[in-house]
């Protein structure tokens, strides 16, 4: 997705609306998904016999911009899709193809599947990917806002999900399979190492090459005017007012009903 | 003309929360706007009678429940069953639901269960000329679009703070009770309970009427050179004692704080606000040592008054964004503010 630390302005696109150079805005992993990715790596370091897979929607320069950042940060092997990574795209388009893709991995067994992702993303933030790729996967185990995964040694695992007022959820799944919708997850974002990066790379460029263009929009969905928020406060500025009277000031601006 | 489906799970005493009660206004308002489209509720839980029986004169022409111990629990296998159940039955072409954890969790997998479409955090719903049009934002609160489907059903799960909550007297209401089979692939999945923070350590309160936002700039050097971390926990949680506000974060402070930095211990990722973090609804704000531009200062795009502390007159974070910015030291004002309360509410116990 477009580095959401860039100004981002919505103009029309052909069909669907667009953000103004989109082509030339920097590409980032989706924060979430990247948090997904790392407690994947994490989780796979620590059972034998997992190999972690990224399966990325987007179009492939774009792709391969981004996997010149994250290549180095953990072990994975590559699945691209080449098509839009647009917020303006329907999630019951992307899923199928997110589909289509984790099905055709070879030897993929799907009993044995953890299925990592962001919960919603930073494009539209809808929350809705996971959840349908998993009914398409036939996964009826589902943990959204995920901040923490411990697998047991009988193959169970227990998540804590984010609930509302600051809570985790704790739940006890009996095994795989199982999706997860990452928040933000405990660990810190992985430093760079050359090497990982070296050998992710071997399989990133071949990946790229493969990657299968997905026709993925809204169909059905009709935009009005995508807008920025135009509100602009006449903001008060208050200088040289002693820290006690701003104190007052502000409680009984706080008490004000 | 629509079929309208309010849906919700019911809370562990069998009542519903306000948020619920929010999105049943707005599919009150929606069905009226919409002559000839029939309003159905659908609930779930363990005991759902005394929330049908709370909501009896919402203008529903049916009410429909699914019960039982395994809807206790929050658990995507049992609430999927039982939310597609509830929107099969009712033959709705416009579900509305409360974008809480719970049923977030689960509608749009049922969208897909239902051949249906999903839209979530929707903002508000509006019609003209039978026409339903919703509205939500883009690309975390940078921009927002009014926008339609053709396709139905189309499930909708509205934002809390959107919509006043519906109120109206309770009365015994028939309900219809789906009955349901459950087999041992739904209860893989077992709820142990909750985690959460000791009472004194709660920081995040999603019905305070204040939010008060810390940034990076609390950890930074101080006039006399030197950081204070301590007194700035000390401050900050004085502050929310005394104010019962809830707590956001800034994520350059959050990430601080989880990288085990000697600064706020209480900070997590769950008090983040901004681009990568909640834009929670609050009607006040105070932000204090915040910096930043565009991408952060969504974190208070839904705070109606706001106000900041900072030492820079054109702090981004606060110019044009903010009603009123004090250019002065937050740890000077804060200290005055519960020093003030402290003495208020004293007056008052005395």
């Amino acid at each position: 997705m477009p580095d959401p630390l860039q100004t981002l302005e919505p103009v029309t696109g052909v069909g669907l609306p667009a953000l103004k150079n989109e082509m030339m805005l920097p590409a980032v992993l989706d924060p979430w998904a990247g948090h997904a990715l790392y407690e994947a790596a994490n989780l796979a370091k620590k059972v034998p016999g997992s190999k972690v897979y990224l399966v990325s929607l987007g179009q492939k320069a774009k792709l391969q911009q981004v996997m010149m950042t994250i290549a180095q940060k953990v072990s994975f092997e590559l699945v691209a899709i080449d098509g839009p990574a647009s917020g303006f795209t329907d999630a019951h388009e992307v899923a199928p193809a997110l589909a289509a893709a984790i099905m055709a991995i070879p030897g993929i067994d799907k009993s044995r599947l953890l299925l990592f992702g962001g919960w919603e993303s930073a494009s539209r933030g809808a929350g809705a990917t996971m959840q349908i790729l998993g009914e398409i996967l036939g996964i009826t185990d589902q943990f959204e806002g995920v901040d923490e995964i411990t697998v047991q040694d009988d193959g169970s695992f227990q998540v804590l999900e984010r609930v509302e007022g600051g809570k985790h959820q704790v739940s006890t799944c009996a095994g795989t399979p199982a999706v997860l919708g990452w928040a933000t997850g405990n660990l810190g974002e992985p430093r760079n190492d050359p090497q990982v990066g070296m050998a992710n790379m071997r399989t990133v460029m071949p990946a790229l090459q493969r990657a299968k263009p997905a026709k993925v929009a809204a169909e059905g969905v009709l935009y009005g005017r995508v807008e920025l928020p135009k509100q602009q406060r006449n903001t008060r500025i208050v200088k040289d007012m002693p820290a006690d009277q701003i104190a007052r000031e502000i409680i009984e601006w706080i008490s004000q009903k | 003309m629509e079929t309208i489906l309010f849906v919700t799970s019911t809370e562990a005493d069998g009542t519903l929360n306000r948020h619920a009660l929010e999105a049943l206004g707005t599919a009150v308002d929606t069905a009226v706007s919409l002559p000839g489209s029939p309003l159905v509720v659908g609930l779930f839980g363990e005991k759902i009678e005394a929330a049908a029986n709370s909501i009896a004169n919402c203008g529903a022409v049916r009410f429909l429940g699914v019960e039982g111990a395994e809807f206790t629990q929050a658990r995507y296998a049992t609430d999927a069953a039982a939310l597609e159940m509830l929107c099969r039955a009712s033959k709705a072409t416009l579900v509305i639901a409360p974008a809480t954890s719970r049923m977030a969790r689960v509608i749009a997998g049922v969208s897909h269960r239902l051949n249906g479409r999903i839209d979530t955090h929707v903002n508000a719903i509006a019609t003209s000329n039978d026409q339903v049009a919703i509205t939500r934002w883009f690309y975390r609160q940078r921009m927002f679009s009014e926008l339609t489907r053709t396709q139905r059903p189309w499930l909708l799960s509205v934002d809390s703070g959107c919509h006043t909550a519906y109120q109206g007297e309770s009365q015994n209401v028939d309900i219809e009770l789906l009955p349901i089979v459950l087999g041992s692939d739904h209860l893989r999945t077992k709820v142990a309970g909750f985690k959460a923070p000791s009472a004194d350590q709660q920081t995040i309160r999603p019905d305070a009427d204040l939010l008060f936002v810390t940034g990076a700039g609390w950890t930074k050097k101080q006039k006399d050179g030197q950081t204070h971390p301590k007194e700035a926990e000390q401050l900050i949680l004085g502050f929310l004692r005394e104010t019962k506000a809830s707590l956001g974060g800034s994520k350059s402070l959050v990430d601080m704080s989880g990288e085990g930095e000697q600064v706020l211990q209480f900070m997590s990722h769950l008090n983040q606000v901004g681009q990568t973090g909640a834009t929670p609804r609050h009607p006040k704000g105070l932000s204090t040592c915040c910096h930043g531009e565009e991408p952060h200062v969504v974190g208070w795009r839904f705070i109606r008054e706001r106000r900041a502390v900072n030492l820079d007159p054109n702090c981004g974070w606060a110019r044009g964004k903010a009603d009123v910015l004090y250019v002065a030291d937050a740890f000077e004002v804060v200290a005055k503010v519960n020093a003030l309360l402290a003495e208020k509410h004293s007056t008052v116990n005395a």
